[in-house]
């Protein structure tokens, strides 16, 4: 086994690029600016890395959006994501160039791999990180950690093995801005993709809206679950993304894409319109980083409330059909 | 299967900025219980047993025992003074050494993550010790054979993965409706039913690998995140009284 804890020989900041449906995810560009603000911390450069089939011209768009250099590991037989494929190539990847940083997306296939990743390099791998720093003394990476439901954040390090590895919660942190003349160094990876023992048989996914980024939500709680029709038609006639909670990706009224929450995804609209959430803390944090919250709930004391700037204590059931019809009248 | 302390029950201390967990109630993760009612399911279609294995202190016995009043047939407590101050590394190394030792499985089922840390690293940590496939955020697992077909949530739907066993699969919560435990067992779950519990010692784990000396991760602080400050402002009025205002205030929020 490499020896990690040769701390001083790891140089530089590595990203790992989530793409899918032909286009590079929104929390890999996210980490691409947040990647460029660490490097020039700390003197030094930004790496991407990109695993898939006949995706060289991702290549060009990461260094548009930062990246000193991209990595591209083209081959059939990475044209769909499995643990052990993506695992192997980017083991020897990291062994190779030995970042002392590498960071990916918090998205389902970003956690499945780093997780793997992080065992077999024997380092040390943060969850979820809503805040990514260096400490000023140490030069390390410092990111902060939510647990408990998401109000309380964990400041971790891993002060003694590397790459410094972590997972980047969606929607934390701004897209870069994108400049075309930026270029980058576009460099190959031999891809062994070693022994995959799982097959995708089938994937079936939609391009939805990315809630993380939408300027207004209406999110569903229990409350609302036998008016949803109405949610969507109403969320629809005002230009609205959907959102919902916890219990309704349960029964599957949305996937889990659309569901706001410390477990799901922190939407960070200018309007978040909630109706019939009873405002668990594990649901508040996800509507956090909303500029207004109107909350509708028929319990006048419902905890979401004191989370609202306005609140209406309403049966939805009425205030949904005066909604439509006030608004297909303007 | 891990024991947590309701989330709404924790406090932070300002003065201290630590956790107070005095007044929490514990409860078994919820994925946890998807896991096992998974579990149960494929034992009821497919026999075979099904062991629980948990790691932490004494006090998470009676929720072991709740486990075996649901169905399962063992219960196994890694427990000694040496595991705590685990992070994901030596937890995933602590718990796949232990299912080295039980030997002879066809599948792992962990939660997909705990409520608490809410990594979800520990699954794929363990797959990755025990060199076996993994399927992550699992919604529906069917046996045939040798062989499992899963459902597994990604970004925008899903997939269908195919895997030899043994693998590891971790579980969505809400997946499923866990069962209650079964009356007449829960007497004797919680009278008669004897838990194992393994030591570091037991084991035969490296010292070096495991509990605080294991972990590559250290926690500087814990920060209470501010709540943002709302108005609390209460909208009143006959629902289409209410609607004229909301309508309003949505177009105050874009500046219109």
């Amino acid at each position: 086994m490499q020896d990690t804890t040769q701390v001083s020989e790891f140089k530089g900041i590595m990203v790992y690029l989530e793409h899918s449906a032909g286009q590079l995810e929104s929390v890999s560009l996210e980490i691409l600016g947040k990647a460029r603000e660490l490097a020039e911390r700390l003197a030094t450069d930004v790496t991407g890395v990109i695993l898939g089939y006949d995706i060289r011209e991702f290549g060009e768009e990461a260094a548009q959006f930062g990246a000193d250099r991209v990595l591209v590991a083209d081959s059939p037989s990475l044209a769909q994501y499995t643990t052990e494929a993506f695992c192997n190539v980017l083991a020897e990847v990291v062994r190779d160039r030995k970042p002392e940083i590498f960071l990916l997306g918090a998205t389902h296939d970003g956690r499945d791999l780093a997780g793997r990743l992080a065992v077999r390099l024997n380092t040390g791998l943060t969850a979820h990180a809503v805040q990514v720093d260096i400490e000023p003394e140490t030069n390390l990476l410092v990111c902060g950690v939510p647990g408990f439901g998401g109000s309380i954040v964990a400041r971790c390090k891993c002060p003694r093995s590397r790459p410094q590895m972590a997972t980047v919660r969606p929607g934390i942190f701004p897209v870069p801005e994108r400049r075309p003349q930026r270029k980058g160094a576009i460099e190959t990876v031999q891809v062994n993709t070693g022994q995959v023992r799982t097959k995708v048989v089938e994937r079936s996914v939609k391009a939805g809206v990315d809630i993380a980024r939408a300027e207004i939500v209406v999110i569903a709680g229990r409350g609302a679950v036998t008016y949803f029709d109405s949610v969507r038609k109403f969320a629809d006639s005002i230009g609205s993304a959907i959102g919902v909670t916890r219990p309704l990706a349960d029964r599957e009224l949305m996937p889990r894409d659309y569901q706001v929450g410390s477990t799901g995804i922190a939407v960070t609209p200018k309007l978040a319109i909630v109706l019939g959430a009873s405002g668990a803390a594990h649901f508040v944090s996800g509507i956090r980083g909303a500029k207004t919250v109107i909350s509708v709930n028929k319990d006048p004391d419902a905890d979401i409330n004191a989370d609202a700037d306005y609140f209406v204590v309403e049966d939805i059931g009425r205030l949904l059909p005066a909604l439509l019809s006030k608004l297909e009248g303007k | 299967m891990k024991v947590v302390p309701k989330t709404e029950d924790v406090r932070f201390d300002q003065q201290t900025r630590t956790l107070d967990r005095s007044g929490a109630e514990n409860e078994i993760n919820q994925p946890d219980k998807s896991a096992l009612e998974m579990a149960l399911q494929l034992k009821e279609g497919h026999g075979g047993d099904v062991v629980l294995l948990s790691m932490g202190p004494s006090f998470f016995e009676p929720y072991l025992r709740l486990g075996i009043a649901m169905g399962a047939d063992n219960a196994i407590l890694l427990s000694d003074r040496a595991f705590a101050g685990a992070d994901t590394y030596p937890t995933s190394y602590t718990i796949a050494t232990a299912i080295r030792k039980i030997g002879n499985f066809d599948l792992v089922l962990c939660g997909e993550e705990s409520s608490d840390a809410s990594t979800g690293q520990v699954p794929p940590g363990i797959a990755e010790w025990l060199d076996i496939p993994q399927v992550t955020y699992l919604s529906q697992l069917n046996i045939e054979g040798s062989m499992a077909r899963a459902k597994r949530t990604v970004k925008g739907g899903y997939e269908i993965v195919e895997a030899p066993l043994p693998l590891l699969a971790s579980v969505e919560l809400g997946c499923n409706s866990p069962r209650f435990p079964d009356f007449r067992r829960k007497r004797w779950a919680e009278k008669e039913f004897k838990i194992t519990v393994w030591t570091a010692a037991d084991m035969g784990v490296n010292p070096d690998k495991i509990g605080s000396k294991g972990s590559h991760t250290t926690v500087d602080e814990l920060v209470e995140l501010p709540r943002p400050s709302r108005r609390m402002q209460r909208i009143t009025g006959s629902p289409e009284e209410e609607a004229v205002l909301i309508v309003q205030k949505i177009k105050e929020a874009f500046g219109s």
